[in-house]
């Protein structure tokens, strides 16, 4: 399972702060304390509060890459904010683009500006895609599908290999009204996604989403990994420092026989699956 | 028409392990035998995916065998008794690449010889050969514990593989491997799960998963061959998928396991050929079988078996192209 930590995102208080003052302290810490968690890539989002957002994605890129050589995911919607991260960073391990929609209003090419800036940073480079496109993000199965697959096929075209492609399905909150049926889509599109292409494209989730807002956060959360690593999910953006939730992944993990059993299997998952 | 790429190709690969220590590393071993590294399935893959190739160690019992036939005794008849003759003849005549001392008289059933046995034939081998050494226990583990100790701070200094720890029994040789710079043979009845615990718990008392070789047990041909290939296979296979427990090289005891089965031995069969073929062939099967599963180190005894295997593996390992 490719583990993608959250928790280095501004819309964390702690974090904001951090990112405002300068605090290389706060972002090591929480480094450390991902990668021993057993974070393959560790997100990097500097929220909405940066006024330079791109210079705040540099320093927390720099900041990270001093004490810590877990590969990065750059979170954001904006290319110039992508690209400010790419200039700074060793991505020699692999680095992910995170995210892009098909195409948006304002920017129909979107997806090929990621594509590009993938290519240019190495050939580990790998990006996220959202099912969504300028109509917005879709609320049912089919169109969810038929998104991924124009992004497929748009990769392949380009010569882009689908096993550097992550699909993002977009889960929503569940305590939404009128979202209880999203899950299920989910899951649903999620089935029909592993056969866009061959190799597959990864698929990943923004898992605590889902919970936004609710009560029994994590259990809503953990719940719901099993169910979509039983359905072919192998990646999730999640909290890696929940405990619970990281021996859900690796008992799902082992229940699909993706690792090997052992009496021991909790406490060697990281060390087994970490980078 | 084009013949498409259907190749897969993975993320991880199989340990490279490096045994034996030269001068230049406090040993007394003229050179150092390198296994491992394979990327990808044997057959599988570009030729530099292939690793290291895999190499063979012949089996020196310390004390005179009580049960082997005939067959197998014959090209051995005047070292039987003297295991660093025994040793060289192997190497010199035979070209193995390791040496594999089975400490079987140690065992209390089968002649109970004490540390001090042990420790002379573990240093007149040392003395005998140059190639580096395997030293691998006789199995009750009371016993193992009280002589292997002493074995391998006989043999401090020249990395040797050492053996076998098993789930119940790992503390004493794995601590005591760890502080003699050996490496370590970790052992699991056929049992993949188990064998991945064992690797877990070595590397818990802080050894390191680099100095680690597996022992799946071993069947013959006809004698549970398909479980020794599967549990080979899937090692491999969780090997190049990146589970860091299970991505070290694989030994075979292909020497005892084939010699056990009745076809390899019995004179009296008149149906079956000739027994002085039957046995080498027997081995040698079993091996080039085993080797396609992904081992990296086989244990065998008869020179023409030997000879067999050796040339398979060069056809099939040809400039690391498989």
């Amino acid at each position: 399972m490719i583990i993608i930590a959250e928790r280095i995102n501004g819309m964390f208080t702690n974090v904001k702060q951090a990112i405002a003052e300068k605090d290389k302290k706060v972002i090591q810490e929480l480094a450390k304390k991902q990668t021993e968690a057993g974070a393959t890539y560790m997100d990097v989002n500097v929220g909405t509060a940066a006024a330079d957002q791109a210079g705040a994605m540099q320093w927390l890129v720099e900041t990270i890459q001093e004490t810590c050589s877990t590969p990065l995911s750059l979170d954001s919607q904006k290319p110039d904010v992508i690209a400010a991260g790419l200039k700074v960073i060793n991505a020699e391990n692999g680095v992910i683009l995170n995210s892009t929609p098909l195409n948006k209003k304002s920017d129909e090419e979107i997806f090929d500006k990621y594509l590009e800036m993938a290519n240019q940073a190495g050939p580990k480079a790998s990006i996220i895609t959202l099912t969504m496109d300028k109509n917005g993000v879709p609320q049912d199965i089919d169109t969810r599908v038929a998104i991924a697959a124009e992004i497929v096929s748009k990769a392949m075209e380009k010569g882009f290999n689908t096993q550097r492609l992550f699909i993002d399905p977009i889960i929503l909150p569940v305590k939404v009204p009128n979202a209880q049926v999203q899950p299920g889509n989910i899951l649903a599109a999620m089935d029909q996604i592993r056969y866009l292409s061959e190799p597959a494209p990864h698929t990943t989730i923004g898992l605590s989403n889902l919970s936004q807002g609710a009560s029994e956060r994590s259990l809503i959360n953990r719940v719901f990994l099993a169910m979509a690593i039983s359905r072919g999910l192998d990646s999730a953006i999640v909290d890696v420092l929940d405990k619970d939730l990281m021996n859900v992944v690796a008992t799902a993990e082992m229940l699909m026989n993706k690792q090997i059993y052992s009496d021991s299997f909790l406490k060697v998952y990281s060390t087994a699956n970490g980078t | 028409m084009p013949i498409p790429e259907i190749a897969e190709s993975f993320t991880g690969s199989v340990n490279r392990v490096t045994l034996g220590a030269t001068n230049e590393n406090g040993g007394s071993r003229s050179s150092t035998i390198t296994v491992g590294g394979a990327r990808n399935v044997v057959y599988g893959g570009s030729p530099d995916e292939a690793g290291e190739k895999p190499v063979i160690a012949m089996d020196v019992l310390d004390s005179r065998p009580g049960d082997w036939p005939d067959a197998l005794a014959e090209p051995y008849k005047s070292v039987l008794d003297s295991p660093g003759d025994w040793a060289k003849k192997c190497v010199e005549e035979y070209g193995a690449e390791l040496i594999c001392i089975k400490f079987e008289g140690i065992h209390p059933d089968k002649g109970d010889k004490d540390a001090s046995h042990a420790i002379k034939v573990t240093e007149q081998v040392l003395k005998a050969v140059s190639v580096p050494l395997i030293l691998w226990s006789c199995g009750y583990d009371e016993k193992d514990n009280q002589v292997m100790p002493k074995v391998s701070g006989a043999a401090k200094g020249e990395n040797c593989l050492i053996g076998t720890v098993t789930e119940d029994n790992y503390k004493s040789l794995t601590a005591i491997a760890l502080a003699d710079n050996h490496f370590l043979i970790t052992e699991a009845p056929l049992d993949i799960n188990i064998a991945k615990q064992v690797n877990i718990l070595a590397s818990d008392m802080g050894f390191p998963l680099e100095r680690i070789i597996t022992f799946q047990s071993t069947g013959a041909l006809g004698y549970g061959i398909e479980y020794a290939y599967s549990i080979q296979e899937r090692q491999r296979l969780a090997a190049l998928t990146g589970d860091k427990m299970m991505a070290m090289p694989a030994i075979c005891d292909v020497g005892y396991e084939s010699w056990r089965a009745k076809e390899a031995k019995l004179a009296d069969a008149p149906g079956w050929g000739e027994v002085v073929d039957r046995g080498p062939m027997w081995e040698a099967a079993t091996a080039v079988c085993l080797l396609q599963a992904g081992v990296d180190i086989i244990r065998m005894r008869h020179p023409r078996a030997v000879a067999t295997v050796k040339h398979f593996i060069s056809q099939v390992w040809r400039e690391g192209n498989p």
